[in-house]
């Protein structure tokens, strides 16, 4: 029976049973919903085809969202990468997670990971990275079990909706399992995956829920664009050896805590933050012909 | 004004799995306002049983604030229409609606208290069936059925479900659970309820395995039933 309550319980199982956190992921899985390795596996596959071909899409994408607020900002992101101060692979991975977040907004088909608002960060750190370190489709699988056993922990100690606990719940969250996946890929210990969770997750704390006009476009999309880049650099830190003085666990608690002191009117409610700019109000007296607040 | 079996769901604190993390696949942009709301859709249209003609909802809420923007009226009517939380046709569903001589309205209202993503579907049938459920879509593309033709119920679309309308009288749990023992289906979660003692009541049951056509049409025939239906899994 795979039993964990926290990421400390993963990696002290993996410890036990001489297991990565993948293959626990794997296996919980397989128990839990009683369906074949193959099949969960199977499963994996076809979200990581649907995440891939939403990137590409995304990087070539013209179309507006129905309100007009984005789309096609990943095209131009892409077309400058090579000329940009942080360079291709950081350029392409964020290019790649404000795409897949311009497919959300104009009805595409996404993988929710953790949720629609975040979708476009953990793929383009996979897909970026892969890139660059030519992994092969068992280290992404491995990358993607690892991230989901992260959010899985996050769901069950703290929140990953926006109503609930704020953007960091879900861009923070997203951002915590990218970099777990980046450390994968870059073949890191347990100790390390922790690590890099824990810095990402850190730095994306008290994030607040504040779209405009109540839509998941601003500034959702290009806050996946730099969630990505926070991702990849906590990889890099965890890689080099630099550790969380707060480890994971304390970390996530913390993001719970942050969450529940953030007033409604920064959780998703569109009734305070950049919400509730001019600007923004403008924007939704535009789109509803009256304020919604 | 309803009894509740103490087989009511205790998953609250159960972990999610692997697919509720990295999943579900959907049509953006957001988990609750669309692929939630598709899954609303699909649970009504097979409550109604058979193919819809008209369509009033009224969005409550932020629904009702932010339809527009989400896509949240085209992935009602979407699901309605029997199409599922992937399919690329949801924001085409308007017009495709009235291709298939669909009629529907949208309208906005204040339900108080009520959950602020919640929606009352009033359908109407080709046979001229008609059904009205309200429900709301409660976070992450989960969604939380919490009433049909008025009966208090308690559904999410995740398990099979027999609903089972029948007259409240002693011994019918019984009667329509045996049926269910005897093809060997297992029930994971149930609620009966009813408007008074001795009247029409309603036996929502929550399976494990699927309900077979035979299961039902023999719930149907058992006795003080007066009809009774399955929705398989959304």
């Amino acid at each position: 029976m795979i039993n964990f309550k926290s990421v400390k319980d993963l990696v002290d199982l993996g410890e036990s049973k001489n297991a990565v956190i993948s293959e626990l992921i794997i296996a919980y899985e397989m128990e839990s919903t009683q369906i074949s390795r193959e099949d969960v596996l199977r499963k994996m596959k076809n979200n990581w085809q649907v995440m891939q071909e939403a990137a590409l899409r995304g990087i070539a994408n013209e179309e507006k969202s129905v309100s007009g607020l984005v789309g096609g900002d990943a095209r131009r992101l892409a077309g400058y990468g090579d000329y940009g101060y942080t360079g291709a692979v950081v350029m392409k991975a964020a290019a790649y997670a404000v795409g897949i977040s311009e497919v959300n907004a104009i009805m595409g088909r996404i993988v929710a990971c953790p949720t629609a608002g975040s979708c476009g960060i953990l793929p383009a750190a996979i897909l970026a990275a892969a890139e660059k370190n030519k992994n092969t489709e068992d280290e992404i699988l491995a990358a993607l079990f690892t991230a989901a056993g992260i959010g899985m922990i996050i769901d069950q100690n703290a929140s990953i909706s926006g109503a609930e606990g704020g953007c960091q719940a879900e861009c923070g969250s997203a951002a915590g399992m990218a970099a777990a996946a980046l450390v994968v890929l870059k073949g890191g210990t347990s100790k390390q995956i922790c690590d890099g969770a824990a810095l990402a997750i850190k730095n994306m704390l008290g994030l607040v829920c504040d779209p405009v006009a109540g839509l998941v476009e601003v500034p959702c999309v290009k806050r996946n664009g730099f969630a990505v880049v926070q991702a990849m650099v906590a990889a890099d830190m965890a890689m080099a050896g630099i550790r969380s003085v707060i480890p994971i666990d304390e970390v996530i608690e913390a993001m719970k805590n942050i969450g529940a002191a953030l007033p409604k009117s920064l959780r998703e409610t569109s009734e305070g933050g950049l919400a509730a700019t001019p600007t923004a109000q403008a924007i939704e007296q535009k789109l509803y012909g009256h304020k919604s607040i | 004004m309803y009894i509740v079996l103490q087989m009511q769901r205790l998953a609250v604190f159960d972990l999610h799995g692997v697919f509720d993390i990295i999943g579900p696949v959907m049509i953006g942009p957001s988990s609750s306002h669309t692929a939630g709301a598709v899954r609303l859709g699909l649970i009504a249209g097979k409550i109604l049983g058979e193919p819809a003609v008209a369509v009033e909802i009224n969005l409550h809420g932020s629904f009702a604030q932010t339809y527009k923007g989400h896509g949240t009226d085209k992935a009602l009517l979407a699901g309605i229409m029997g199409f599922s939380t992937e399919d690329e046709r949801i924001r085409n569903a308007l017009d495709i609606a009235v291709e298939r001589g669909i009629s529907y309205q949208f309208c906005c209202v204040n339900l108080g208290e009520a959950h602020p993503n919640t929606a009352v579907l009033y359908l109407t049938g080709s046979s001229g069936k008609t059904a009205r459920i309200i429900g709301a879509s409660v976070g992450g593309g989960n969604v939380m059925i919490t009433n049909i033709d008025g009966y208090d119920v308690a559904l999410t679309g995740q398990y099979p479900a027999l609903i089972v309308v029948h007259r409240d009288c002693p011994g019918i749990i019984a009667k329509v659970t045996n049926v269910l023992a005897r093809y060997e289906v297992n029930i994971a979660f149930m609620r009966v309820s009813r408007h008074s003692r001795g009247a029409e009541a309603l036996m929502i049951l929550e399976t494990d395995d699927l309900l077979s056509d035979d299961v039902v049409e023999e719930c149907r025939q058992v006795c003080d039933v007066e009809d009774a239906f399955s929705i398989p899994a959304v």
